[in-house]
């Protein structure tokens, strides 16, 4: 028996039909062919599925399709812009050298998207805690942090910005 | 300069927008899905094997046995193949294994439709076993009573024993000298796992007569070869690519699943997936070998090493694969960081046991050897009452050292400079002075440890590596290596090595990322840290060729002699002032579509690389140090590496930060728990604990450059020191707070509450 979902993803309104059973990881990947979605443990512990769910980061793999009706669901695809540019956060990871073998990038990314549009700062200690979902083992995050960190200051710049006009 | 520049990653721009591709991103329509059956003893024969039930499972296409699979043995280690038959890797392998020697061993496999039907049908397979008396540690493995795992290799459980001597005499003869202090320590390592993000996923397909697998995998060369080895069939006939890999760490350097996938194929003419799952990837891939040394030394008072004896044991596990070769590594690694006045011995034992099977992981006996050694140069020095740094400065290798066991030569070295900036950086005079006395519950310490580390395998194996280049019609290059790019850089730096020799901006060097046995050129892959040098060495003599042809078809579109002329910033320029011939597009252009004289340039060379050169650096670190919790906060950390001229100092230090993430997880916490069965307990990453970002201290490093004759670029290797000596030097810093030994790790708070029994007892009198 499959279930239709109705769910916005990266922007656009999409109809699935799934087994109810399905997690939101393998209805992403398989079926919407969004590949960025990294499945690296499928039970929650490595944060390499994430995506945002109402701009909230959420692991994919434990989450089920069926939860994600009348939802909105970012993942990095939905990110880039039509002309190529690239998000500020994925700007500030390519600026800070913060990706290496890049299967925790998209991931990380989109936590760093949420945290950015919290509109700002925080410490780098409270930054460890807010990325703590993720797990990389290429990077020991520091570079991960002053992307997140740069993304962050870039994006009250321009609010301040903004605000001058 | 291209060379030193922070040139963002040629694949960052894939990796963050998500279009790069690992394995399990290829859309492959019918692709049949497996899962393995494990065994369920640790040391045991299978008698039966019940797959009816499984079979009956709606969506199974086919459940294969150990007592279905080809019966000749093959071997893993991703080793350049040797044609001396003495230094060829043990065959010990099987698709599927009847005869199970750790718990996890593959027996049966089922392949169906879908992942969850293939999981039912895994879970149906019914498995009788003959079992016999597990042995867990090497001890167990050489007591006469123990089996042996694998008698058609080997008699007994000793994969191999290698010995060396350095200096003449009798070692013992050292007990007569009376100004001598004499020290003994035991030191032991412990498992731990790679946990590379991406799983080690694999899907194979035939097509033009050939089996095509794509995997993730360090050495896409090697693997086809094994491959041919595994099946019987001609190396001609298997074709690997390696898209994007998520990460590898040594467990990649090896072939895993692979044969077995192929295989498969072969056996259903249909495409499947070998899916191995993360619990799997644990049990069931490859591990960083435990060993234990024994260690005796002879010191004077002045700090003079007088004599050493080192004694190794590593525990191999089930399988042979890289681990002959890792367990001498680290006994060689105790010869080359220090020169004894009279004498050194090593004896380096591999054994095979029960467990699962340890291969190459980043360091290659290298992190096992640094603990073991730096923490035993704490302990002599702590007893000759001597600065810990002064004493290896007394020791240590100096320029021109020639290794008498390797011949590796010691050709730059900036150790002193890498040792006199962690100093200043941490505060060590004061600090060694100001610390070391508290009495309370929380203690602080600071302390350090260095390496040596070779660049790549030579002359212990093979080292060759090809690089090809091809001219695009709009004077860009394309850039093919056999070389892998598993994140830790290499396409970029490779780019820049490139542009550097070519002049040819490094924006248009197209770097092929995608190795393709069929048309990538040969190199051996990511392993030993061996790539910016040896296939660096290729990229520059591809590169100088490349520039010679582009003269030459100049001097025949322009008249002007190749010799006087020199390519500069995309354009072709007299050498003497500068003076623009013709712009690379240009000439491109007409080498490609010239009525008159055409030429498709490109250029092909092999690097037949018959030289090595060390690498150092140190870590220092300072820590917080709770007696009552035996927990230890790191409060400051630096590594410092000489690994001569840094192509890409951004990248380089996102390098040493995830060495010293994974060195800190190594001494921290890192563990493999078994149950008697030997069964591990933490098969995941909740049980298992890898270092989140709140766990990490900020991480500091530097570099003392210096230009290495040898190398291509000045550069040596960089890829796996920096996981090398952070373990030791916070082992270290906790002998400094507390004036405790420990020996084994990691140190957690269960080995460290014991430990700390004495001082606890101390403390409650006060």
């Amino acid at each position: 028996m499959y279930i239709d979902v109705n769910m916005t993803v990266n922007g656009e309104a999409t109809t699935v039909s799934v087994d109810p059973r399905e997690n939101l990881l393998d209805t992403l990947r398989d079926r919407l062919g969004l590949t960025s979605v990294k499945r690296g443990c499928e039970v929650g512990e490595c944060g390499a599925c994430t995506v945002l769910i109402d701009g909230e980061p959420f692991d994919s793999c434990i989450y089920l399709t069926l939860w994600a009706e009348g939802k909105s669901i970012l993942t990095v695809e939905g990110l880039t812009k039509r002309d190529g540019t690239l998000h500020p956060v994925q700007q500030a990871f390519v600026d800070e050298a913060a990706v290496q073998c890049g299967f925790c990038t998209p991931g990380l990314i989109l936590s760093a998207v949420s945290i950015v549009g919290k509109n700002r700062r925080f410490t780098r200690d409270e930054l460890r805690v807010l990325i703590a979902g993720h797990l990389c083992r290429c990077t020991g995050y520091e570079h991960i942090l002053n992307a997140v960190e740069q993304a962050i200051e870039r994006q009250l710049q321009m609010k301040e910005d903004c605000h001058a006009r | 300069m291209v060379i030193g520049k922070n040139i963002p990653r040629v694949d960052a721009v894939d990796k963050v927008t998500g279009r790069a591709r690992y394995t399990q991103d290829f859309a492959m329509p019918g692709l049949l899905r497996t899962r393995l059956v494990r065994s369920t003893v640790a040391n045991g024969l299978v008698t039966s094997i019940d797959t009816e039930k499984a079979k009956a499972v709606p969506g199974v296409v086919a459940v294969f046995t150990c007592f279905d699979v080809p019966q000749h043995p093959f071997p893993t280690a991703g080793h350049p193949w040797s044609v001396d038959p003495k230094h060829q890797d043990i065959s010990d392998r099987l698709l599927l294994n009847r005869r199970v020697r750790y718990y996890g061993d593959e027996v049966a496999v089922v392949v169906a439709k879908d992942e969850i039907s293939a999981k039912r049908g895994a879970a149906l397979v019914h498995i009788e076993y003959e079992t016999y008396p597990p042995v867990f540690e090497p001890e167990d493995a050489l007591a006469p009573e123990a089996t042996p795992l694998h008698p058609e290799v080997r008699e007994n459980n000793v994969i191999v024993k290698s010995s060396y001597k350095v200096g003449d005499g009798d070692f013992d003869d050292l007990a007569r000298e009376t100004d001598l202090v004499h020290v003994q320590g035991t030191y032991e390592t412990q498992v731990v796992q790679h946990c590379h993000i991406e799983l080690p996923v694999s899907r194979a397909y035939l097509e033009e007569g050939k089996i095509i697998i794509i995997s993730s995998t360090q050495i896409p060369h090697i693997m086809r070869r094994v491959c041919a080895q595994a099946l019987g069939c001609d190396i001609g006939k298997i074709r690997i690519i390696k898209p994007y890999i998520g990460g590898g760490f040594g467990n990649k350097q090896d072939v895993l699943y692979e044969p077995l996938n192929a295989w498969l194929v072969q056996q259903l003419q249909r495409p499947v997936e070998v899916f191995i799952s993360r619990e799997e990837t644990f049990t069931s891939t490859r591990t960083r070998h435990a060993i234990r040394a024994h260690l005796d030394t002879y010191v004077r008072d002045d700090g003079r090493l007088i004599g050493r004896r080192y004694i190794g044991y590593a525990n191999n596990g089930g399988y042979a694969s890289h681990g002959h070769a890792i367990s001498a590594n680290c006994a060689n690694e105790y010869r080359m960081l220090y020169q004894d006045e009279q004498m050194l011995e090593g004896t380096a034992y591999t054994i095979y046991t029960n467990r699962p099977a340890a291969g190459a992981m980043r360091g290659y006996g290298i992190p096992q050897a640094c603990f073991i050694m730096e923490s035993h140069m704490d302990d002599l020095a702590h007893r000759i009452h001597m600065d810990p740094v002064a004493f290896r400065r007394k020791n240590m290798m100096k320029l021109g050292y020639v290794d008498p066991g390797t011949t590796i030569t010691c050709h730059s070295t900036k150790l002193d400079e890498c040792l006199d900036i962690g100093m200043k950086y941490i505060g060590w005079t004061d600090k060694r002075t100001r610390y070391g006395h508290d009495r309370g519950v929380v203690r602080r310490g600071v302390g350090m440890a260095m390496f040596c580390y070779k660049t790549g395998v030579y002359p212990i194996a093979l080292e060759t590596a090809t690089a090809r280049m091809i001219l695009n019609q709009d004077g860009s290059i394309q850039l093919q290596t056999g070389a892998t790019e598993i994140g830790q850089g290499a396409a970029t730096v490779f780019a820049q090595m490139t542009a550097e020799t070519l002049g040819i901006s490094v924006e248009r060097i197209h770097v092929v990322q995608t190795q393709d046995t069929d048309t990538a050129p040969f190199d051996t892959g990511a392993y030993a840290s061996r790539q910016s040098y040896v296939s660096g060495m290729a990229v520059k003599k591809t590169a100088l060729s490349m520039k010679q042809k582009i003269l030459a078809y100049c001097e025949r579109l322009t008249t002007q002699p190749a010799d006087t002329l020199d390519i500069r910033a995309d354009a072709v320029v007299t050498k003497a002032d500068g003076a623009l011939v013709v712009s690379m597009e240009e000439l491109a252009m007409n080498a490609m579509y010239s009525l008159s004289d055409t030429e498709h340039i490109t250029a092909n060379e092999t690097a037949h690389c018959k030289d090595n050169t060390y690498s150092f650096g140190a870590t220092f670190a300072e820590i917080e140090v709770d007696i009552a919790l035996g927990k230890i906060k790191v409060i400051d950390i630096i590594n410092v590496h000489d690994s001569g001229i840094i192509i890409n100092p951004a990248m380089a230090a996102g390098q040493v930060h995830g060495g010293m993430s994974m060195g800190l997880g190594y001494v921290l916490g890192e563990d493999y728990i078994y149950d008697e069965q030997g069964k591990q307990l933490n098969d995941n990453l909740l049980y298992y604990k890898i270092l989140t970002a709140m766990d990490h201290p900020n991480l500091h490093h530097a570099f003392a450059e210096c230009n290495d004759p040898t190398a291509p670029y000045g550069n040596k290797s960089l890829g796996e020191p920096p996981t090398l000596t952070v373990a030791p030097a916070i082992r270290n810093a906790l002998l400094h707070a507390t004036g405790v030994a420990v020996n084994s790790l990691p140190l957690n708070p269960q080995r460290l509450v014991p430990a700390f029994d004495t001082l606890r007892k101390e403390m409650a009198h006060v």
